[in-house]
C-alpha cells in the first residue's frame, strides 16, 4: 500500500505532511511512501534524507496515484482532478466553507479525511492537528508581535530609567491560546487572559496568567470542548470588557472560534483605535474571517499606529516543527486507521468517523453530534483530598502527634495496670519488669533514628540478636533428659538465626557505597 | 564464674546490641555496628557457657558449629531478592526456640519456685509458649506466601475473626488450667501451642501478598516479645532487654508500613485487603481515556535528550531481575551528565527498605536513592519518571480520589514529571485492585513486557 506526500502548492506554505523520521514510522506500519521530489525542502528535509529513510522520490503524477494522499492544505481543483475512486486524501478541508472542493472532491469518488475535523477527545490528542498546529501558532502569534513592537515585554529598573512590562491580552484559552500566554509569560509580559469557559479558567492560571472574568452567570462551554455562541447580554458586558482592556493593554491576541461558523468578532474598530500607539493585536481567526474588523488576512496593517496581523501561516513560518508534528499526527492516524494490512475507512471508529467528509464519494460530514463537553473539565472540579502533604519525618524521630493519639485514657489505664502489677506480682518480677519497660523506650529512641534504607538490615539483624534466646535453650541443656534434650533443639534453632542474621547483615551492608 | 560478673557480662550485650542498632542510622556505621551485635552475642553465649559449665559439653559445642554451619551456608546463599523469605523463615526459628524454651523450662524447673512467684513463672512460660507457636507458624505461613509456595491471595474463611476469638478463647481455659498445675499441665500447654499455631496459620493466611511488609515486620516484633517473655521464665534480664528492643523495632517498622498505606495496623492485621468481600472492585472513579503505548528506541530517545531523570521502583522490578541492567542504564545516563535518582516508596517490595538492598546489590550508590518525602517535591523539574514494576504507589486517585480504597495513601507525585514510562507486563490494576489514572494521563507511555527484557533492551539502545 502506497503512501503519497505531494510538495505544498499553496503560496507561502513550507509545511510538509511527512519527515524522514515519520517515513520509518510509516514503513513499520507496512506503508510504501512515495514523497514528491523537493516536497520537503522548504521544511528542511532534503530528498536524501528521505531516500534515507526508506521512501522513494517520485514525480507528481506518481504521488498524487497513491493509495492514500496526505498533506496539509485542501487539494486545489487541478489537484481533485489527478484523484479516483478508491483514493484516500488526508488534508485539512474545512468542508463548513469549503463545499465547491467537497463536491469536487466527492464527484471523483474517494475518501476524503479531514485533519480539521478531528474529534477533542483525549483518545484522539495524538491526531489532533490542531492543537499540534495551535500551540506553534499560539507560541508565534507573541514572536510576531514582539517583532513589530518597539519596547521589550520584561520590565526592568535601569540606570536610565525604568522599562515598564508590557501587558497582554490572550481572547480564548484553548491551545494556541494557552501556548500564547506561557510565550508571554516567559518574555516577561503580564498576561490576562479571557475564555467564556469557566473550566479554562484553571488552565490560565496554571499558566501563570490572570483569569478576566464577566460577573453574568452563563456557561460557554459547547460540545467538544469548543465555546458556544453566547446571549446577547453576556456579549454587551464582554465588549465593554474588551474595550476597557484595549486602552491598557500593549498585544492583544485572539484565539476564539466556533467550529463551522465565521469567527465571531470581538475587536471592533473602536477598540483598535482606543488602544495606544505601536500595540499590536495578532488575530490567530484570520483563516476563519477574523475576531478583530480591520483583520486582512495573511496581513500586518497600520491603524493610528496600531499593527494589526491576520497571518494565516504561522505554524508555517516554523515549517520543520510543524512538519514534524503534522507528519507524527498522521502516523497516528494512519495506524489508528489500521496501518497498510487493515486500512480502512471505518465507521467503528471514534477518531476516523468524525474526520471522515467522504466514504468513496460519500457525503458523510457533519458526523453524528458528539458527547458532553470533555471529561477534563468535570475532573478538574473534583475535590482534593487534603490527607497528603503533612510531611512526615520517619527516620527522623519520633512523630510529635502519636503520642497524643495515646490520650489520657491510656495513660490512665496504663497507670492502674502498673499499680495492679505492684499490688500482685512478687519483687523479683517488678525488677524484671523495670528493665523490660526501661528497654522498650530506649528501641523505640534508638530504632526511630534508624534509616528507612537500612530497614532490611534492621530486621535481619534484629533477627540475629532475637537469636539470643539461645542463652535460654542453654541455660537447660543441662537440665534434666528430657528438658536438656528440647533446650539443645532450641539452642540448634537460635544458632542458625544468629550465625544467618549477622552474616546476612553484614553481606547486605557491604553491598551499600556511596 | 559469679554472678556479677555473669551480670556485667550480660550489661556489656545488652549496650553492645543497642550500639549495633544504633549504628544503622546511616550506612557509613551500620557495618561497625553490625560487628558490635556480633561481639555482644558472642559475650553472653560465652559468659553463660561458662557459667552454667556447659562449655566443654560435646553436645553443645557440636549442636553450636552444625547449627552456625547452617545459617552462614543459608547468608551466604540467599538471592537478595529472596531476603523476605529469608528473614521470614529465620522469625520462624525464633519462635520455635522460644516455644522449646519454655517447654523445656517446665520439664526441668532451673529453680524450685512457690506461692506467687510460681505462679508469675507459670504465666509467663505460658505467654512465652503462646507468642512463640504463633511466630513460628504465621513466618512459616509467611515464607510459603512469600516464596510463592502458597497462593498470596488472601484466605477468608467465614467467619474468621469469631474463630480467631473462639481460639483465644479456649488458649485463656487453657492457661487457667496450666497455671493451677494440675497434672493436665504439661497436656494443656501443648494443645494450647496447637491451638495458637493454628492463630499464626490463619491470621497470616488471610493477610495478601502486598501486605506483607507489614506482616514480616510484625512478626519481627513478636519474635522479639517471645525472646522477652522466655526471659522473664527464665529470671534472664539480657533476654528480657533484647526481646524488648527486638519487639519494639518490629512494632515501629510495622506502624511506619501502616503509615504508608494509610490504613490501621488492625485493618492490616484482621487481613482481606485487596480481596473485598463486595463484587466489584470497591469504589473509585471509572477512569476515561487511553493507555498509550509506546517503544524502547522512543524511550532510548527520551532518555538521551532529558536532563533529570527519576527511577520509581516497585516489587515488580524485584520479580524480574532488572536491577542489575537498570544499574547500567544508570551508569551510562550518569556518564552523560544527566542526573538519576531512584524515588523509593515506604512499603515498595515485600519487605520494609527492600527496595534499598536490591538497588544496593546492583551497586547503585546510595545516595541517589531517596525517600518518598525527600523526592517527592522534585517530581515537577523532572523530564522523565521510569515506572518499573510500581502501580499503587504512583497511583494519582489515592490524592484526589475520596471513593478509591487506597484514598489518603501517600504516594509518589510521578505524574508532575514531564513525561513518565510506565514498565508493565500487561494491562492489569495493581494489587488493591484499584485501576491507575496515571496510565491513562497524556503524559504517559506504557512500556509493556518483561521489565528485565525491556531494560536490557533499553541499555542496548543507550549504549548503541
Amino acid at each position: 500500500m502506497k503512501v503519497g506526500i505531494p510538495r505544498e502548492r499553496f503560496p507561502g506554505e513550507r509545511r510538509v505532511a511527512a519527515t524522514p523520521d515519520s517515513v520509518k514510522k510509516l514503513a513499520k506500519l507496512g506503508f510504501a511512501v512515495e514523497v514528491e521530489h523537493d516536497a520537503g525542502l522548504a521544511a528542511g528535509f532534503d530528498d536524501e534524507s528521505y531516500v534515507a529513510a526508506g521512501a522513494t522520490i517520485t514525480p507528481s503524477e506518481s504521488v498524487w496515484a497513491s493509495d492514500v494522499v496526505a498533506k496539509i492544505r485542501p487539494p486545489a481543483d487541478d489537484e481533485v482532478g489527478r484523484l479516483n475512486g478508491s483514493q484516500t486524501i488526508i488534508s485539512y478541508l474545512y468542508p463548513a466553507f469549503n463545499g465547491e472542493t467537497v463536491q469536487k472532491l466527492a464527484a471523483r469518488g474517494v475518501n476524503a479525511i479531514a485533519m480539521d475535523q478531528v474529534p477533542r477527545t483525549t483518545r484522539a490528542q495524538k491526531v489532533d492537528a490542531l492543537s499540534s498546529m495551535g500551540n506553534l501558532s499560539g507560541y508565534r502569534a507573541i514572536v510576531e508581535a514582539v517583532n513589530v513592537m518597539q519596547r521589550p515585554l520584561r520590565g526592568q529598573s535601569t540606570a536610565a530609567g525604568k522599562i515598564h512590562p508590557c501587558k497582554v491580552l490572550v481572547i480564548g484559552a484553548g491551545v494556541a491560546g494557552l501556548a500564547a500566554i506561557g510565550a508571554a509569560r516567559a518574555l516577561g509580559a503580564i498576561v490576562r487572559a479571557f475564555d467564556t469557559r469557566p473550566a479554562a479558567k484553571e488552565q490560565v492560571v496554571s499558566m501563570g496568567a490572570e483569569f478576566l472574568e464577566i460577573n453574568l452567570d452563563e456557561d460557554g462551554s459547547g460540545t467538544g470542548g469548543y465555546a458556544k455562541e453566547m446571549s446577547p447580554a453576556f456579549i454587551e458586558a464582554e465588549m465593554a470588557l474588551f474595550l476597557a482592556q484595549a486602552k491598557e493593554v500593549d498585544i492583544i491576541v485572539t484565539t476564539a472560534l466556533i467550529p463551522g461558523k465565521k469567527a465571531p468578532t470581538l475587536i471592533t474598530a473602536e477598540m483598535v483605535r482606543a488602544m495606544k500607539r505601536g500595540s499590536v493585536v495578532v488575530d490567530l481567526a484570520a483563516e476563519q474571517g477574523g475576531n478583530c474588523e480591520l483583520t486582512q488576512r495573511d496581513k500586518a496593517v497600520d491603524v493610528n499606529g496600531v499593527t494589526v496581523i491576520g497571518y494565516t501561516d504561522l505554524p508555517s513560518r516554523m515549517a520543520q516543527q510543524a512538519s514534524t508534528l503534522y507528519a507524527t499526527n498522521i502516523t497516528h492516524l494512519l495506524e489508528e486507521m489500521g496501518g497498510a494490512e487493515k486500512f480502512s475507512v471505518s465507521d467503528q471508529n471514534d477518531i476516523v468517523r468524525p474526520m471522515t467528509v467522504l466514504k468513496a464519494g460519500e457525503m458523510k460530514w457533519p458526523p453524528p453530534a458528539p458527547a458532553s463537553p470533555p471529561p477534563a473539565a468535570v475532573v478538574a472540579a473534583a475535590p482534593k483530598a487534603p490527607a497528603h502533604g503533612q510531611g512526615h519525618g520517619h527516620g527522623h524521630g519520633a512523630p510529635s502527634g502519636e503520642s497524643s493519639a495515646f490520650g489520657r485514657w491510656g495513660l490512665l489505664v496504663a497507670g492502674l495496670a502498673l499499680l495492679a502489677v505492684g499490688y500482685a506480682a512478687p519483687a523479683s518480677f517488678i525488677t524484671h519488669f523495670t528493665v523490660f519497660v526501661l528497654a522498650c523506650f530506649i528501641g523505640y529512641q534508638v530504632i526511630w533514628s534508624v534509616t528507612p534504607a537500612l530497614h532490611t538490615p534492621l530486621m535481619s539483624v534484629t533477627n540475629a540478636i532475637s537469636g539470643i534466646i539461645v542463652i535460654g535453650g542453654m541455660l537447660q541443656v543441662k537440665g534434666s533428659s528430657a528438658a536438656s534434650l528440647v533446650g539443645l533443639a532450641a539452642v540448634v534453632l537460635a544458632t542458625i538465626n544468629i550465625a544467618g542474621g549477622f552474616l546476612v547483615t553484614q553481606r547486605m551492608l557491604r553491598m551499600f557505597h556511596r | 564464674m559469679s554472678d556479677s560478673l555473669l551480670n556485667s557480662a550480660y550489661i556489656g550485650a545488652a549496650v553492645l546490641f543497642i550500639l549495633s542498632l544504633k549504628g544503622l542510622s546511616h550506612p557509613e556505621t551500620a557495618k561497625r555496628g553490625n560487628t558490635y551485635g556480633a561481639i555482644g552475642m558472642a559475650i553472653a553465649v560465652l559468659a553463660v557457657a561458662i557459667q552454667a559449665q556447659i562449655i566443654t559439653s560435646p553436645l553443645l559445642i557440636g549442636a553450636i558449629i552444625v547449627a552456625g554451619g547452617i545459617g552462614a551456608v543459608l547468608a551466604a546463599r540467599v538471592q537478595m531478592t529472596s531476603m523476605p523469605q529469608l528473614v521470614a523463615i529465620l522469625h520462624s526459628f525464633v519462635g520455635a526456640a522460644a516455644v522449646l524454651v519454655g517447654v523445656s523450662s517446665h520439664l526441668g524447673p532451673l529453680e524450685q519456685l512457690a506461692g506467687a512467684e510460681k505462679t508469675v513463672h507459670a504465666v509467663e512460660t505460658f505467654l512465652g509458649v503462646f507468642i512463640g507457636a504463633l511466630t513460628f507458624t504465621g513466618s512459616v505461613i509467611a515464607w510459603g506466601k512469600l516464596q510463592g509456595v502458597i497462593r498470596s491471595k488472601p484466605l477468608l474463611l467465614p467467619g474468621r475473626h469469631l474463630l480467631n476469638v473462639a481460639m483465644l478463647v479456649a488458649s485463656l481455659y487453657l492457661g487457667v488450667v496450666f497455671v493451677q498445675d494440675g497434672p493436665q499441665a504439661l497436656q494443656s500447654l501443648l494443645i494450647m501451642t496447637a491451638i495458637s499455631g493454628v492463630i499464626g496459620i490463619h491470621l497470616v493466611m488471610a493477610i495478601g501478598g502486598a501486605d506483607m511488609p507489614v506482616v514480616v515486620s510484625m512478626l519481627n516484633s513478636y519474635s522479639g516479645w517471645a525472646a522477652s517473655a522466655a526471659g522473664f521464665m527464665l529470671n534472664n534480664d539480657l533476654l528480657i532487654i533484647t526481646g524488648a528492643l527486638v519487639g519494639s523495632s518490629g512494632a515501629i517498622l510495622s506502624y511506619i508500613m501502616c503509615r504508608a498505606m494509610n490504613r490501621s495496623f488492625v485493618s492490616v492485621i484482621l487481613g482481606g485487603f485487596g480481596a473485598d468481600e463486595g463484587a466489584a472492585p470497591a469504589g473509585g472513579a471509572v477512569v476515561e481515556g487511553e493507555m498509550v503505548a509506546t517503544s524502547a528506541e522512543e524511550v532510548a530517545d527520551q532518555l538521551k535528550q532529558a536532563r533529570s531523570v527519576i527511577i520509581v521502583p516497585g516489587y515488580g522490578m524485584a520479580v524480574a531481575h532488572a536491577q542489575h541492567p537498570l544499574r547500567q542504564i544508570v551508569e551510562v545516563l550518569r556518564k552523560q551528565g544527566t542526573s538519576v535518582r531512584f524515588a523509593i516508596h515506604p512499603v515498595a517490595g515485600r519487605l520494609p527498605g527492600h527496595m534499598n538492598v536490591l538497588l544496593a546489590e546492583a551497586n547503585v550508590p546510595y545516595d541517589i536513592v531517596l525517600e518518598m518525602d525527600e523526592i517527592n517535591a522534585d517530581f515537577p523539574d523532572t523530564d522523565v519518571v521510569l515506572v518499573i514494576g510500581a502501580n499503587d504507589i504512583v497511583n494519582p486517585s489515592a490524592l484526589d480520589d475520596p471513593s478509591s480504597p487506597i484514598a489518603g495513601m501517600p504516594v509518589l507525585h510521578a505524574w508532575d514529571a514531564e513525561s513518565c514510562i510506565v514498565f508493565k507486563r500487561g494491562k492489569g490494576a495493581g494489587y488493591a485492585g484499584v485501576e491507575n489514572p496515571l496510565f491513562f494521563k497524556p503524559k504517559t507511555r506504557m512500556l509493556y513486557g518483561d521489565a528485565k527484557a525491556s531494560t536490557d533492551t533499553l541499555l542496548k539502545l543507550l549504549q548503541g
